[in-house]
């Protein structure tokens, strides 16, 4: 099949006939997802002020192995190698993160935004070679799905650190950090259970889905958080974030945990 | 109430071409090809435009209206900006005929390169088949298309990258899902879509879904699931062998 001969050359980067800012939401992205980065790098390095009271930061939950009453399976263990830096958070933040960084919403927005991939819809791009997600190194984007299965768990602790947060020295409680653990949660549950391969997995990939009346209806709950996926990925990004910086500044008595009951 | 506006329209032929200005007053509830009608009639009776329903629905008015692809027929002048020229160009995708006017042909031929749909043995004597609404209602979505090429036009893929030979372009991913989650067919399409119509030079830019005057969710319902699809059977051995034990 003859490929069509084209008039039109690609222009140079950023060329275009669009009159409106298109510009705007590939900079809100860069500029969002690069303050995350780098705050969430910060934070998981630091291997302190991650706990207040019943509250685990997010970036550290599980803990597997640490100093705090939350750990798992106790203090750092001695087999963990000398020569690498420690901290509870890089031993799970590699879950979420790949997970993220996989997601199909969060790919069509950084390629645009730190790759120019395009920088926009109808807008030239920087270069002519283009290789997509056929080869190395995109095609290790279909690994998605293995992210998604290892982030089951990890909201599931995420959701029992919500609970525990209610659980004060002196009882039941509800501090200003129990609300935010758990919106965090349930904003983090909204994005991992509305996920494109999770909706897929769940029923998209039977083409006589009406027959199966349980799939049927969870594809149809999935579907409907799946339309706002953008809006979880975004919520959820914040919320973590916030959770983390709250413990964080609680834990340094910068911040006073406002205790409601 | 009506205004004068200008028109920046490209006039030329594959040779090459420039744009040329046209001013006309445009009146209230006037969509963009009624002003190019307007032009046609008054200042340029060799102006090429291809149009027919003029009521959205047969996808021949495509063209890049202030550099987005769009129907002429479906975007008011209202929507936008007459404080300066409104720029009409034919879509950058295709090979230009004439003026506004594109040559699309290579979309019917990708099309053929697509399986065709085989549906199962018939579920009544008679010859018919049973299906549930529900599993209907999935690919009727799909089946909305006019074939106007806007999201072809737009995808970059095509557009700055020139893949035409390796892949087939959101608008025949479209028709892939159709025929693909189709509750009936039995053909299977993934291997094709994998090896020869490139969906994995996809990368998710949504530009498709955005141009698409019908509202398909040409990304969310048909390339991700396709793309799916495709790690089902290539990517993802746990499920290969949860298949082969089931």
């Amino acid at each position: 099949m003859a490929t069509p001969e084209l008039l039109w050359k690609n222009g140079r980067f950023g060329q275009t006939s669009r009159r409106d800012a298109w510009w705007l939401p590939p900079a809100s992205v860069l500029i969002g997802l690069s303050v995350f980065l780098v705050y969430a790098n910060w934070a998981a390095w630091q291997n302190a002020h991650y706990t207040f009271g019943p509250y685990l930061s997010p970036f550290y939950s599980p803990e597997l192995f640490g100093d705090s009453p939350h750990a798992l399976f106790g203090p750092k263990p001695a087999w963990y190698p000398r020569f690498l830096p420690f901290s509870p958070a890089l031993l799970i933040l590699w879950i979420p993160g790949l997970f993220r960084l996989t997601c199909y919403y969060y790919r069509g927005a950084y390629y645009k935004a730190f790759w120019a991939d395009p920088p926009a819809c109808a807008v030239s791009e920087p270069r002519n070679v283009y290789l997509g997600e056929r080869s190395l190194p995109l095609i290790l984007q279909n690994s998605h799905r293995f992210f998604l299965r290892l982030s089951y768990p990890v909201w599931a602790f995420l959701a029992w650190d919500a609970i525990k947060s209610y659980r004060f020295s002196d009882g039941f409680g509800i501090g200003l950090g129990s609300l935010i653990l758990t919106a965090n949660v349930i904003l983090l549950g909204g994005y991992v259970f509305g996920c494109h391969a999770f909706r897929h997995l769940i029923g998209g990939v039977y083409d006589r889905l009406a027959e199966r009346p349980v799939r049927h209806k969870l594809y149809q709950c999935v579907s409907c958080l799946n339309g706002d996926h953008m809006k979880w990925a975004w919520s959820s990004l914040f919320s973590v974030g916030f959770a983390d910086l709250y413990v964080r500044l609680c834990s340094m008595g910068i911040w006073t945990d406002w205790r409601i009951l | 109430m009506a205004r004068p506006a200008l028109f920046r329209i490209w006039r030329g032929n594959p040779e090459g071409g420039a744009f040329q200005d046209f001013k006309t007053e445009v009146d209230a509830g006037m969509v963009v090809l009624d002003a190019v009608h307007r032009i046609q009639a008054a200042q340029a009776p060799d102006l090429a435009v291809r149009w027919n329903c003029k009521a959205g629905k047969c996808g021949s008015c495509s063209a890049e209206i202030n550099g987005m692809p769009r129907l002429m027929c479906m975007t008011r002048m209202g929507q936008l900006n007459l404080d300066m020229p409104v720029v009409i160009e034919p879509m950058h995708a295709f090979p230009l005929i004439r003026d506004l006017v594109t040559d699309v042909s290579w979309n019917f031929q990708v099309k053929k390169k697509i399986k065709k749909f085989k549906p199962r043995t018939p579920d009544a004597p008679d010859g018919t088949w049973r299906m549930r609404q529900a599993d209907v209602d999935r690919v009727q979505e799909f089946r909305k298309c006019i074939e106007c090429f806007l999201c072809q036009d737009v995808c970059h893929v095509l557009r700055e990258h020139r893949k035409y030979d390796e892949f087939i372009g959101p608008r025949y991913f479209v028709y892939t899902a159709a025929l693909e989650m189709h509750p009936l067919d039995t053909e299977s399409r993934i291997a094709g879509l994998k090896n020869d119509h490139g969906v994995g030079y996809c990368n998710i830019t949504t530009c498709c879904r955005q141009v698409c005057p019908e509202s398909i969710t040409i990304t969310e319902n048909a390339i991700i699931p396709l793309k799916e699809r495709v790690v089902d059977e290539y990517f993802d051995p746990f499920r290969k062998l949860l298949r082969i034990i089931r």
